[in-house]
This record gives C-alpha cells, structure tokens and sequence, in this order.
C-alpha cells in the first residue's frame, strides 16, 4: 500500500510542478499542436490518400503515436535532472519503496500526456479530423495511446538513469525516437520505402501503434502497411504483444538502475 | 554506545581502476560529532554514501545505530538524515512543497507533515520565503532548507556531506550557527570537510582521511598540537626588519622564519591571540606600524603535509576545476 502512495507523492510533485512554472505545459503542447498544423497543411495538400476526409483522418493517429512515443524523452531528461541535482540521491535516501520515484515519474509523464493528447485532438477537430468509430472505440483508442507513452516511458527512465547530462538525454532519446517514428507508416506510405526498409517498418512497433489506432478511430485505409504480412494485418493484437514486451524489460531494468544510481 | 561503525570498508570505481575506499575504519559515539576531513576525492563522500545506504561497499561492514547497514538499508533509511554536497531540493517547487514532499514520502499524515513543515520553516528562519519557488533562493537559504528536509523525522544520525562548500562567508557562519543548533539537541552527527576551520568549529573529534583511509584522529588540539598549532606573522618595512624580529623573538620560543622578500617574519606561537597582542604592543612602543600581522590557523595543507609529507592533493580529475575554485577563497 505504501509503495502506490509513494509514487502518487512523486507524481504529484510532478503535477505540482505544472502549477508551479505552467510555461511547462504550454510548451509540451505547443510542439505536437504545431505538427499537426505543418502536417496538415504543408502535406495534406500533396498527398492523395483516396480516404474520405482527407489526409488528416490518416495524420492524426500518426501523429498521436509519435507525441506518445516521445515521452520517452521526457522521462528520460526530467531523471537526468534529478540525478544531478543529487535529488535521486535523497529520494534513495528516504524510507520508500524501492520502485516509488520510477513509478510516480512514468505515471506523471503519462498525466501529462493526457492533457497533450486532448489538445491535440482538439486541435485536429478543429483543422477537420474526425473519428467516426463512436464514444468506446475512440476512448479505447486514446486508452491505448496512453500505455504505448507509459511504456515508452520506462525506456526513458533506463536513459535516463544512464547518462551524465541532461543534453547528453535529449540527444540519445531523439535519435532513438526520431527514426523510429519516420520509418513507420504514420506520414506516409511504406510501399515507396527501399525494400529492406519496408520490411522495417512493417514490423516497427510505430507503426503497428499507428495502424491500431487507425482502426479504432474507424479508418478502413492502413496506410502504407503493405498487405499481408503478420503485424499490418493483426495491428493491434501486434502492438499489445509490443507493450508487454517493452514492460517485462524495461521495468525490472529501470528499476534495479533506480537502487544502484548515484551521481558523481 | 556507538552510533556509527564501520570496518574495513573497500570500494572501488571504473573496474577497479579507482580505489575510493581503501580498508576505512571509522566509528562515532552517541550524541557526538565526528568531522571527516580530506581533500577532494579522498573518499568522504564515497564514505557518507556507504553509511547512508546509497552505495554497496565491496568489501566491509557498517552498522548504524546498530542496524546493518548492507543488509537492512531499509531500517537504517528510517533513523537517519542525509544532506548532499549539492543542495537536494525540488528547484521549480517552494520551500513549502517541498517539505510537504518529504514528509508526506517519510509517511507522515498530511496533517503531521504540516505542522513540521511550520516549525522546521521557523527553525531555519525560512518562514518568509516558504512560498517561494527554491530557484529564488540565496545559496545558503537552499542549504537550511536542504538542512531541514533532512530532519524531518528527526533523525538519529545526520550526515551532512559538506554542508557549507560553494557557500560566502556570511553564509557559512550562518550554517556553523544552524549546526551547532542541532549539535546541542543531541544528534549524533558525520560531516564531512575540507576546512580544518569547519571541523574545528563544529566537531568533537576529526578523523583526516586520505587515499579512502583514516590517516589519523583525534580532537581537533590535538591534530593541531601535532600539526604545529598557530604561527604568528608579520610583514614590516625594509627598515623594520630587525627589530621587529627581535620582537617575534620574544614571542615566541621556536625558530623563526623570515622571508627577506616578502619581509614577512613569522614564528610558531603557543599562546595565540595573547602572542599577537604582546607583538603589536612592542612594535607599537617602537613606533613601528606593521603592513600586515596575523595568526594563521593551520590549513588543510598544513595538516596533511605534517601528517603524510605531501600537500592534499586532487584524485578526481572532474573535481580538479570545482575544487581549484574551492581553493582559491
């Protein structure tokens, strides 16, 4: 029982924050807000989906994926930083469970996502996005997104904990998360990639993620998953598989990193 | 009955590469305070660190309050207070949400969290800036309220792992003053230095440690005694020098030194400010009006060049920068 309420302290410190310096929040929302913007607009005109509602109906869960999956960058700086400052040291410190501080800081990030995502997809309602897979289909769908972000999260708490410098973390986490996201299905279709890149992004967990969420906003067109293959047609069984997997290593690992960090 | 032991304490970083702790031996007495005193990279904060169950020692035991510190860090976690070389608090949050944090993570009530926030605010004179966001805090208010978290639970032992390094003078007296506080309340206490001042004013009992080992220990007049005690110095003009040192002379029973080049005379002293004051008068009856007189405490260097014949020196290579600054005041 004191092992939940002792994350729910950290996230709170978490949340407290956002009140605190709320340019904190306007800042995570200004970047996906002004992606869905871009895409819409300087892409959308050029590219012919054959979708009814146009191109935005296939941007917004692409786009919804990559947010998420950049939590991982969050996660990840916001460890560094308490690292330094010698803030985890205190934590390890005090008389809590040993995986309070990791737990409260991936809930936290996931709090935080959920205010990110309703901005976005406000943002998308408004630029013409529309689901049309009804109230549970579309909450699953958002649902969804959210674990992918935590999952991602716990990625972010093991590069976090492993690096020196906050720059040194917004570096390593771009350059994981930008290919990842880019070779996928969610911009635009695999079938003009080089063939072993096809193959990539077939199986990248983006775009299982992407083609998932597609389907559950009510989307027809997969988008580029070329057709056929195991994960473009069992998205989202493919994607739980993912998340799980992702889970079970990234956990145990974050959290036995947890109890053995210590800053220089 | 002793508050800290530790025995035989090894440890070693990058493969082996490092040896941080090199076979320490270390123990404190109930209800005193022990000043661990050593260069940059001797091993004091890897030493505070094993005691305060952060970092698994390789080889060696550790007891606190007689509680096994390797095998049941969780219990030792309970009864003690750590606060780091660099102040441990939330920046973006204030001193209040802080506090609140902390007490809340050491499982106090909301309602018990609150009013210690209140009193520890009022303790460490830091009412007035609780509702403030710590960033806007001097170097020393984040250090009281660093100070302070860790006495939320009121802990049995305290670690404070060099509580006023990076601090200005006024600062630091402030700090000593908050201590010594403490001190008398009757908390057993470990910290850690690189100021013999710092020990002096704050510990019963210092142990030097260099290359991961205590190299010696004892009262702070004691070291002193071995390290030579108080020098007397003065700088007179050219046509001074004579006489004045006759004076030192007649001060002071040892030889003397005499730097022709920065005309400054010094000698050992026994009787302290009672020399100086003597010295002054007699130049003063010979109308002879010092550039410079003083006592100089031994330093650091002093102590570790009597007890290992080398000056403290730098282990760590990123410490050199920080430490070089620490030096230069």
């Amino acid at each position: 029982m004191h092992a939940i309420l002792d994350a729910l302290i950290i996230t709170k410190r978490q949340l407290l924050q956002l009140a605190r310096v709320p340019e904190l929040i306007l800042f995570s929302i200004i970047q996906p807000i002004m992606f869905v913007l871009l895409f819409r607009y300087v892409f959308g005109g050029s590219i012919d989906t054959g979708q009814p509602g146009g191109y935005v109906q296939l941007l917004m869960p692409g786009i919804f994926v990559q947010t998420v999956a950049f939590t991982l960058a969050g996660t990840a700086v916001g460890l560094t930083a308490d690292m330094q400052k010698g803030l985890i040291a205190r934590f390890r410190s005090l008389p809590i469970s040993r995986s309070a501080v990791v737990f409260g800081r991936t809930l936290g990030d996931g709090a935080l996502n959920i205010v990110v995502l309703t901005a976005m997809g406000l943002t998308g309602f408004i630029v013409g996005w529309r689901p049309s897979s009804g109230l549970l289909n579309i909450t699953l769908g958002f649902v969804f997104l959210l674990v992918f972000g935590f999952a991602m999260s716990w990625v972010g708490v093991l590069i976090g904990l492993s690096v020196r410098e906050e720059r040194v973390a917004t570096n390593a986490t771009f350059i994981a998360v930008f290919p990842l996201t880019f070779l996928s299905n969610a911009f635009a279709p695999t079938t003009g990639m080089p063939k072993p890149l096809q193959y990539i992004a077939e199986w990248n967990p983006v775009s299982t993620m992407v083609a998932g969420c597609r389907q559950l906003f009510g989307l027809e067109n997969q988008f580029g998953a070329t057709a056929g293959s195991f994960p473009s047609e069992n998205p989202l069984t493919m994607s739980i598989f993912y998340m799980i997997v992702i889970m079970a290593i990234f956990i145990p690992l974050s959290v036995r990193k947890y109890n053995r960090a210590v800053n220089k | 009955m002793k508050a800290i032991t530790a025995e035989e304490l090894y440890k070693t970083y990058d493969k082996g590469k490092v040896k941080a702790l090199d076979g320490l031996n270390l123990d404190v007495e109930e209800g005193t305070v022990l000043g661990v005193l050593g260069p940059n990279g001797a091993g004091k904060t890897t030493t505070v660190r094993v005691l305060a169950t952060l970092l698994v020692p390789d080889a060696g035991r550790a007891i606190v309050s007689g509680i096994d510190v390797i095998k049941n860090p969780q219990e030792v976690r309970k009864i003690i207070g750590l606060s780091g070389q660099y102040a441990a608090v939330d920046e973006t949050l204030t001193g209040w949400d802080n506090l609140i944090m902390f007490g809340r993570l050491y499982h106090l009530s909301a309602k018990a969290a609150k009013s210690r926030a209140i009193e520890l605010l009022g303790q460490f004179s830091l009412t007035d800036a609780a509702k403030r966001p710590i960033r806007t805090y001097s170097g020393g208010m984040r250090r009281r309220l660093d100070l302070a978290a860790s006495l939320i639970v009121k802990p049995k032992v305290l670690f404070l792992d060099e509580p006023t390094t990076g601090l200005d003078p006024r600062g630091r007296q402030d700090m000593w003053g908050v201590i010594n506080e403490l001190v008398k309340g009757g908390v057993t206490l470990l910290l850690t230095t690189q100021y013999l001042e710092e020990a002096d004013q704050l510990a019963d009992e210092i142990a030097v440690i260099d290359h991961g080992k205590v190299i010696a220990r004892g009262t702070s007049d004691s070291l002193k005694k071995q390290v030579g005690g108080e020098r007397l110095e003065i700088v007179v003009e050219n046509q001074h020098m004579a006489a004045t040192k006759e004076i030192v002379a007649r001060v002071s029973s040892s030889a003397l030194n005499v730097d022709e080049a920065l005309r400054q005379i010094s000698a050992p002293v026994t009787t302290g400010s009672k020399a100086l004051i003597e010295a002054a008068k007699l130049l003063d009856e010979m109308g002879i009006h010092p550039l410079d007189i003083g006592l100089k405490r031994p330093s650091l260097d002093d102590v570790f060049l009597s007890l290992t014949g080398h000056v403290a020196e730098e282990k760590k290579d990123e410490d050199l920068a920080l430490a070089s600054k620490k030096r230069g005041r």
